[in-house]
Parts: C-alpha cells; sequence; structure tokens
C-alpha cells in the first residue's frame, strides 16, 4: 500500500520528479563523461606510438628521445650513424626498422624523413596503423605526404607544392626554396604527432642538403633537382629509429644490446615506459579533470537536495493527512527515503544511458578528430564505484528532506496547514 | 464505567514557549456528542493533536478508553489513533492525486481493525465505503474523481465517510463546516451527527461557532476549562 501510495504521490509530481531525475542523470552524465575522457586521453596519450618496441636515439635521456621521436618536439643533441643503424636492422631479434631524421620543418609542422616502412610498421593507438585517405605513398625524390593536420590546416591537396624549411619550428633558417616538393598523399587523422608531420624519404632529406653545409648553404653552388640523382643519397647519420622485434620477450636482451652498443653511445627506450614517465608531466591536466568531475557530482546532488527540499513543502499537507489517518512517522519516512533512492538509482541509469548514446553519436567523431578512443561499454569496477558513491550521496541526501519531514510532521501535529 | 476520552492535570506547552494547555479534569462518555468551543488560538487544536497523541503532554494523563496515551510507544500510538479515531480537519482532508474512494479507504489500509469492522458490517471494506459515501450523497462517477475535482462541501463529506469507515470509537472534528456555507453546514452536521449515533462513535466537535451548540449532548468551552490563557499564541 505504502509503495502505490509513493507511486500515485511520485506521479501527481511528475514534472518536477522529471526535472530532479534530468539534473541527476545529467551529473552521472556528466561524471562518467569527464571519466571516460580522462582515461581516453590518457590512453590515447600512452598509445601515441603502439607497436613499437624500441625507440633508439643517440645517448641522451628516455624522455628527450621520445619528444623528438614520437612528438617530434625539440631537437636531438647528436644524430646516430647510417652503419649503427644497419647493424641494429640485422640484429636477428628486429622484425622491422623504420629510419627517422628529423630537422627540417614546413610552415612551423615538422619534416620526417623515413622510409616506406613507415606506412607498413607504423602504428598508433589500438594497433591501428596509418591509412591514406589521399593519394599513396612517396616514391621518389621530392614527393610528401602530409599528416592530416598540417593538410586542413594549411589548406593543401594533391599535387600542391610546397617549400621545405631548414631547422624545425616557426624560427626558420632559410628554405629550400629550389627544391619544392610535391604532396602525394594524406593521411588520415590519428589523434597522434603524425597528424603535425611532413612525411618524406630519407634520400630527399639528402638531397636538399646536398649544397648545404653546417646549416646554411653553400655560396656559389647550387644543385638543381633534376642532377639529384647522379649523387650517393644514401644518409650519413639519422634522428633516431623505430624497431618492432620478432618475440618482444626479448625487447630487454635487445635494449641492454643497444646500449652497450660498441660503436657508438646509444639509447634504446621503451616508448611505453617513457609516455607514462612524460604522463607525469603533463598529468596535472588528468588532476584537473578529476576536480572537475568532482565537482559535476556535488553540483548534480545539490540540485537534488534542493529540488526535493523545495517539493517537501508541496508534500507537507500529503504527509499530514496520511498521518491522521495512521501513517506512522517510520512509514512517513520510508516513503521519502524510497523516493529519493530509486530517484538517484534511475537518474544514474538513465544517466549512463545518455552516455551511451551520446557516445555512440560523437565516438567516431572523437576518434578521427582527436584519436580518442571512447568504446561503447559497460561500467568498469571504477564507474561502478562512482556510481554507486552517487546513489549513496543521493540516498543520504534524500535523508535531509526526510528528517525536514519528521521535524515538519511533530510540528504541525495534526492539524495539515 | 470507560470514558470515551478522559484527560486528568493535563499541561502543555511548545518547545520554548509558556504552558499554553492546563486542564484539571474533563472527559467525554462512549456515544457521547460533545461540541467544544472556543475563540480561534484558545489551543483547541494543540487539544486535539493531544488527544490523538501526535504531541504528548508535559504532565498528566489523558485516556482514551482506558488506555493512557503515554504508556504507548510512538508506533504503538499511531497504531491506537487510527484504529480507535477518525479525523476531520477544517480544509485540506485528502490527498487530491487519489480518487474519492481510495481516499474514504486510506484508513483500512493502515488499520486492520478498521478494515476488519468495515468488512464485518457490510462485507467489505469496499462496500462500506461506497455505502458511507452513498449515505453522504456522493455515488456513481464521483467516486472515481480525483479529489481535488470536488467542491469543498463534497470534500468535506468525503472526509466525513473516511473518518467513520471501520467505525472508529472517537470522532474527532476540527471545525470540519467553517468552510461551508450554512445550508451545507446544516445538511453535513445532520448526516455526520446521525452517522455517529447510528454506529455509536463518540464525536468531539470543536468550533468557534457557538450557534452550533445546541445539536450537542454537552458543550464544553476551552477557555473555561484551561486554566491559562494562551491568546496570541499559536493554537
Amino acid at each position: 500500500m505504502l509503495l502505490r501510495l509513493g507511486l500515485a504521490s511520485a506521479w501527481n509530481r511528475r514534472y518536477t520528479l522529471m526535472l530532479t531525475l534530468l539534473s541527476v542523470a545529467l551529473a552521472v552524465t556528466l561524471l562518467l563523461g569527464v571519466e571516460r575522457l580522462r582515461h581516453a586521453t590518457k590512453a590515447a596519450f600512452a598509445q601515441s606510438i603502439s607497436g613499437t618496441d624500441l625507440v633508439i636515439g643517440a645517448r641522451s635521456s628516455p624522455v628527450q628521445l621520445v619528444l623528438y621521436a614520437v612528438f617530434r618536439l625539440g631537437e636531438a643533441t647528436n644524430n646516430l650513424r647510417w652503419s649503427s643503424y644497419e647493424s641494429i636492422s640485422q640484429l636477428p631479434m628486429v622484425a622491422w626498422s623504420i629510419p627517422l631524421s628529423l630537422g627540417d620543418s614546413h610552415r612551423g609542422f615538422p619534416v620526417l624523413g623515413t622510409t616506406a616502412a613507415y606506412f607498413t610498421h607504423y602504428r598508433h593507438g589500438a594497433a591501428k596503423s596509418l591509412f591514406l585517405i589521399e593519394g599513396r605513398p612517396f616514391a621518389t625524390h621530392f614527393e610528401a605526404v602530409l599528416g592530416a593536420e598540417v593538410a586542413a590546416r594549411l589548406g593543401y591537396r594533391l599535387g600542391d607544392r610546397i617549400i621545405l624549411s631548414h631547422g624545425a619550428g616557426d624560427f626558420s633558417l632559410g628554405e629550400h626554396a629550389d627544391k619544392p616538393f610535391v604532396v602525394v598523399g594524406i593521411l588520415s587523422p590519428t589523434g597522434t604527432p603524425v597528424d603535425r608531420t611532413v612525411h618524406v624519404s630519407l634520400a630527399s632529406i639528402e638531397a636538399i642538403h646536398l649544397d648545404w653545409v653546417a646549416g646554411a648553404p653553400i655560396p656559389g653552388l647550387t644543385i638543381p633537382p633534376e642532377q639529384v640523382s647522379k649523387f650517393d643519397l644514401q644518409p650519413k647519420t639519422i634522428t633516431a629509429v623505430l624497431v618492432g622485434l620478432k618475440n618482444r620477450a626479448a625487447v630487454f636482451r635487445v635494449q641492454r644490446q643497444i646500449n652497450e652498443f660498441a660503436a657508438e653511445p646509444l639509447l634504446a627506450v621503451l616508448p611505453g615506459v617513457a609516455l607514462d614517465e612524460l604522463w607525469q608531466v603533463v598529468g596535472l591536466v588528468e588532476k584537473i579533470l578529476l576536480l572537475v568531475s568532482a565537482l559535476v557530482v556535488v553540483i548534480g546532488l545539490a540540485g537534488l537536495v534542493a529540488v526535493v527540499l523545495a517539493s517537501l513543502n508541496e508534500r507537507r499537507r500529503e504527509l499530514a493527512i496520511l498521518r491522521s489517518v495512521g501513517a506512522s512517522l517510520p512509514q512517513i519516512l520510508a516513503l521519502l527515503l524510497i523516493e529519493g533512492i530509486l530517484l538517484t538509482i534511475c537518474g544514474a541509469l538513465l544517466g549512463f544511458a545518455l552516455l551511451s548514446s551520446l557516445g555512440v553519436v560523437f565516438a567516431p567523431m572523437l576518434e578521427s578528430r582527436l584519436g580518442l578512443s571512447l568504446a561503447l561499454a559497460l561500467p568498469n569496477s571504477q564507474e561502478m564505484k562512482l556510481l554507486g558513491m552517487v546513489v549513496l550521496t543521493g540516498a543520504m541526501s534524500s535523508l535531509i528532506p526526510a528528517l525536514q519531514a519528521y521535524r515538519l510532521a511533530l510540528a504541525d501535529g495534526l492539524n495539515p496547514r | 464505567m470507560t470514558h470515551a476520552c478522559h484527560l486528568d492535570n493535563l499541561q502543555f506547552a511548545w518547545p520554548g514557549q509558556a504552558v499554553c494547555l492546563s486542564i484539571d479534569h474533563a472527559a467525554v462518555d462512549c456515544s457521547e456528542q460533545v461540541f467544544l468551543h472556543g475563540p480561534s488560538g484558545c489551543g483547541k487544536s494543540t487539544l486535539l493533536a493531544l488527544l490523538g497523541g501526535i504531541l504528548q503532554p508535559q504532565a498528566g494523563r489523558i485516556e482514551i478508553f482506558g488506555t493512557s496515551l503515554a504508556r504507548l510507544s510512538g508506533r504503538q500510538r499511531d497504531r491506537f489513533r487510527v484504529d480507535h479515531m477518525g479525523f476531520i480537519f477544517q480544509q485540506f482532508n485528502l490527498i487530491p492525486y487519489l480518487d474519492v474512494l481510495a481516499n474514504v479507504l486510506l484508513p483500512c489500509h493502515f488499520s486492520a481493525q478498521r478494515a476488519g469492522q468495515a468488512a464485518a458490517r457490510d462485507g467489505s471494506a469496499k462496500a462500506s465505503a461506497m455505502k458511507l459515501l452513498a449515505i453522504m450523497g456522493l455515488e456513481g462517477k464521483l467516486l472515481s474523481r480525483p479529489a481535488n475535482q470536488l467542491s469543498a462541501g463534497q470534500q468535506q463529506r468525503v472526509a466525513a465517510a473516511r473518518a467513520l469507515i471501520g467505525q472508529p470509537a472517537l470522532l474527532i472534528a476540527d471545525e470540519p463546516t467553517s468552510a461551508l456555507d450554512s445550508e451545507h453546514q446544516q445538511n453535513f452536521l445532520d448526516l455526520l451527527q446521525a452517522e455517529c449515533r447510528r454506529l455509536g462513535s463518540s464525536l468531539i466537535f470543536v468550533s468557534h461557532d457557538q450557534r452550533l451548540a445546541g445539536r450537542f449532548d454537552r458543550a464544553i468551552s476551552l477557555p473555561g476549562i484551561n486554566r491559562v490563557s494562551p491568546l496570541g499564541q499559536g493554537a
């Protein structure tokens, strides 16, 4: 009977309750949404590069190596010799290797010299490979494949000619104006540093520097593009190497082998470990997001208490009538508590449903634009804990109006006013 | 013989305020219809809340049909109230979102005793409710209407039917007619008093309208039996 009364009463106040439900649902959606974004951001960061077992460069710090080899930020203090690269790629455990050569830029975007292996073996996110939405990989000299952001920001299409600058970043040390590149391919967005990169062949990098020495053009010497093939375009040095192993279990053995490389001092790092280290640095973002989720919940539940308290005055008369026809105080409290708890549970479920449907709508966009993967999933144990906390707090906050009702019931006596 | 209601040396004060009720002795006999009057603010509603066991006196004794309310726990008082008493207030008696019939049946849901007595008399609680409503002149489609769609007079008659269902031995009516015009007032009182007489229930009828006093077995003036004068304070 009490339940039926409660339902009839709730139905009578359905519009107010719907608003309350909605505010709880929105709070839950925001909370879980921010939580999921937080995790997705962290995951995306940790998977800026995946499938690569070791990143190798001249000896420096692991974070610095990852910064320039993966994020293409800053500059390498030293390069490694081509001969070292060849020895590394011939190690028995090495399945594939991608040489990377950095140092030039195009309008602020880094230019990466590499080989066709880059398009075959480079992975990001959950082992996703690079995909050309337009064109093809570079095949010969002076061809460039653009990352999605480069193409979008600068408005480049296939066939456009671009001129590379010497030196990284916006601050250019001189232009390779005599040897323009043709855009032959554009990559799909990955949400990783690849989007900001102009990819060219290693040989092209050599070619544009043929008539340069020590970072400046050699006065009086120009080699026209048609003639570069006559020269040896094998690079003498490269910036870094990405390596995939035949067997991941061997990673520490190979790492030690490279760190003890005899010919020159090298450094091999596990990208995951270095990325984690780097995340510690940028982890402030994560903490701020956590704070935001906490605030969202507090606001949502404060709304819940406010709405229930406001509707209590509306119900004061009803509760007094129930008292006069025999409802006991515990029954009245139960009525309010059950309503509050049901409301929060329904709000939590609705919020989760809302999040899931938003996820379905926006996941593809987030995936392609930002490289964040928001998989449609049942709440994981941590989210369950959060939901549990919301319901618990909701129940506790419906205790406030219940106690208020108790006080009013005593003060009102029998006579409903 | 046990009284329907018996007060001894009663003292009551609202928290933090001076004593507003101090009654040496008062009693209502079984089946007696008593008119309790006094100006508004003299403590009538407070006295009724005390009789109903919603409020507890600081001193003195209240016995309803020989049971001392002070000896009961809060829960037992709630049960005792619904088992033995029916209430009618000046207004806002009904739960607006329940229909007329459901409103009348409310006490039967909270009291097995009331439900049993109603069933024993008329076959079922529902039959009893419909019979009482018919006596009060409410029939047919009206019964399934939400209570807030009824006129004030109709609402008071529904409230009377609800107070009477399952034959509570004591009916407490707190200014039930003040919101009605005089014609409806007479009609309502006729029905209420006749039904109380038929069921053998005692009636405590509270009003500030002295003209009604003649209809009752006995009239009690609250200021007459209250040794303090709480006027100026809330009722």
